[in-house]
């Protein structure tokens, strides 16, 4: 069995990492998701996926403390993130990392800067520690020697990846992906695939990917919510490759098979 | 529940000739205050005859990237001094997450860090070039600007008017408040040097001919320019910097349409036309500035100051004024635009367009200034 020390792992391994109970929320006026209830277990690969304009990446900003819910709770490792004040709340937020779906890379600073900030802010490192952990998060991504690179020197999907290299700056418990492999080229698109799972299963992150790329979430899920457009709530949870055979509900096969209603037939 | 933190402990044991064992336990996270890699390196001089090191990690409760990155700075000094690792005694994922670092080819090798400061005489190449592009961009935008007027005079111009109105009001009705003050504060200052010099002759009535004919001629247009120019020329070059970054100009060229007369032609239009405007409502601030100084601290009736103005200022001078306005004018769109068309791809290359239209306008203004000054006395306009 793998131990703490194997993997750098330090919470019990069967605590949700996060729990969403009864979560409603949207913009102004707009409702975008509601009651939405679901956990996310340590060191999961969890999926939020749906069709576009579902809500996914506003569950994200929910849930990364970006967008206060208009209900609901959301607890990180128990503790309630939107009951807490500012600063505990910040401190929470520090426990993810998020590769936003652009990258949203700094673009003032050199990548190595851009991996560097949030480790001056909130380590005493030295500056050769911040570097040589910097060179070596860039290395994880297949970016050594472009530290002194600025993202407009770099293509957009080299700045996903540098991205992810900023996520994991901290050694966050949880890194969220939104849409890692949108707008990449297959082999990068696989590759990512491929570093989510190296890193969640060296570093025991859960890993929370938003995603509707089906090829990705049979790759990676462990565990996933399907959200709906039409209902603004959630149809169902579970391991997507069971869901897709399984699912009692046809829009969740149908989403899963390409459009095809699925193994099941019609709910 | 987290495990608690313990500080981090670094060792090293012989228990064989040249061969030696570095013990590594407690808390090897990020947040800790972790050993620098020149322990590392202290310990291993203590043991020069060293030839293999292997690692002891029993007593470690807990690691991440700072562990990582220590073990994998600390192989690179064994490496040169010739030293043997085995990773055995390190944790599974950790020997994973090091050789995952190592698998990826390094295609970054030779960028920018490795490139040495560029000599004087590179350097000054390169800047003429980039003066040689510059000037030609500066051209081909004149050019184009041009052929957008020209379309635009017949008729054939590709923009929407509700554009136009939305730019007239935005940079004339709404910078009349700040316009307005900075007029009014300058006629003071010029009602003050003026007073404080003539009370000695006893003609302080000049007051009104100094104050009028200064901001009439030029005062009024320039404080009316430098205004737009950190206001309006810079909000011009931030708005379609950003439009560059999103693509959005890119988006109208592969439309067919073309951005000198969907943006920059809007923008010229609408300064041209509210520059001169906001220099007549300038003047008259400026000249109630003066007045308030006249009649409050040089004992001026207020008839009288205005009937010395009215005296002293003519048509001629009313219309230097609104031509230096109008030239004003075009310099600040023109500038504002030049710099957002030039604008790179990124959040700091907006930053630069707009501080590089402020410069640009002012540096041009003041030098349109000059030879208006020089041109209105050539041709006794003045």
């Amino acid at each position: 069995m793998t131990t703490a020390a194997d993997t750098g792992a330090s919470i019990a391994p069967d605590s949700p990492q996060i729990r969403l109970e009864g979560i409603t929320l949207g913009y102004g006026d707009t409702l975008v998701q509601k009651d939405l209830s679901f956990d996310i277990r340590r060191g999961d690969v969890f999926v939020i996926m749906g069709g576009s304009g579902c809500g996914k990446s506003t569950v994200m900003r929910c849930v990364t403390g970006l967008l206060e819910p208009w209900a609901g709770r959301v607890l990180l490792q128990g503790e309630s993130l939107w009951e807490q004040p500012p600063a505990a709340r910040s401190m929470l937020m520090r426990r993810n990392g998020v590769m936003y779906q652009s990258g949203a890379l700094w673009s003032s600073m050199t990548l190595e800067e851009n991996i560097c900030l949030p480790l001056e802010q909130y380590t005493d490192l030295a500056p050769e520690q911040m570097r040589a952990i910097a060179e070596y998060k860039l290395a994880l991504v297949g970016l050594a020697g472009y530290g002194d690179y600025y993202p407009s020197e770099i293509s957009g999907g080299m700045r996903k990846r540098v991205g992810v290299a900023r996520a994991m700056a901290l050694d966050p418990d949880t890194l969220f992906f939104d849409e890692p492999s949108a707008g990449l080229d297959p082999i990068s698109a696989r590759r990512l695939d491929e570093l989510i799972l190296e890193l969640r299963d060296s570093l025991g992150t859960t890993m929370v990917v938003i995603t509707h790329e089906l090829d990705s979430i049979f790759t990676i899920a462990d565990d996933s919510v399907f959200l709906d457009a039409e209902t603004k709530t959630m149809l169902a949870t579970g391991n997507p490759r069971e869901l897709r055979e399984h699912s009692p509900i046809a829009q969740v096969r149908t989403f899963l098979n390409r459009g095809e209603a699925g193994a099941y037939g019609s709910a | 529940m987290t495990v608690t933190a313990t500080p981090p402990t670094l060792a090293l044991a012989r228990h064989e000739p040249r061969r030696a064992t570095v013990s590594i336990g407690g808390t090897w996270r990020v947040t800790q205050r972790l050993p620098r890699l020149a322990r590392a390196r202290e310990l291993l001089d203590q043991s020069p005859d060293t030839t293999q090191l292997d690692f002891d990690t029993t007593a470690l409760t807990d690691w991440d990237s700072g562990l990582v990155t220590f073990i994998a700075g600390l192989e690179q000094v064994c490496r040169e001094r010739g030293i043997r690792c085995d990773p055995q005694g390190l944790p599974a994922g950790l020997r994973k997450l090091l050789g995952l670092a190592r698998s990826v080819p390094q295609t970054g090798r030779g960028g920018h860090a490795m490139q040495a400061a560029p000599s004087f005489i590179r350097r000054l190449g390169s800047d003429s070039l980039d003066l040689i592009k510059s000037t030609g961009e500066i051209m081909e935008f004149f050019g184009e600007g041009t052929l957008a007027f020209r379309n635009f005079v017949l008729g054939r111009a590709r923009f929407r008017r509700s554009d136009l109105w939305l730019i007239m009001q935005e940079s004339g009705a709404d910078a009349l408040p700040i316009v307005g003050l900075v007029s009014f504060l300058v006629g003071i200052i010029l009602g003050y040097i003026g007073d404080q010099q003539l009370k000695d002759f006893g003609a302080q009535i000049y007051v009104a001919d100094l104050v009028g004919l200064a901001t009439v001629i030029q005062m009024g247009a320039l404080v009316t320019a430098i205004v737009l120019s950190g206001r309006t020329g810079a909000a011009f070059a931030a708005q379609i910097g950003t439009m560059q970054v999103n693509e959005e100009i890119d988006a109208l060229r592969t439309l067919g349409i073309s951005p000198m007369e969907f943006l920059v032609l809007p923008r010229m239009l609408a300064l041209i036309a509210m520059t001169p405007l906001l220099a007549i409502y300038a003047d008259l601030l400026g000249i109630l500035g003066g007045a308030f100084v006249g009649t409050v601290v040089g004992s001026l009736t207020l008839a009288a100051y205005l009937t010395e103005t009215q005296i002293a200022i003519g048509w001629n001078h009313i219309i230097q004024g609104l031509i230096a306005a109008t030239v004003y004018g075009a310099i600040v769109a023109a500038s504002g635009c030049l710099r957002g068309m030039q604008c790179g791809r990124s959040a700091a290359a907006v930053g630069q367009a707009t501080t590089s239209a402020v410069v640009t306008s002012i540096v041009f203004i003041v030098i349109a200034a000059a030879v208006l000054t020089i041109l209105f006395d050539a041709t006794g306009l003045s």
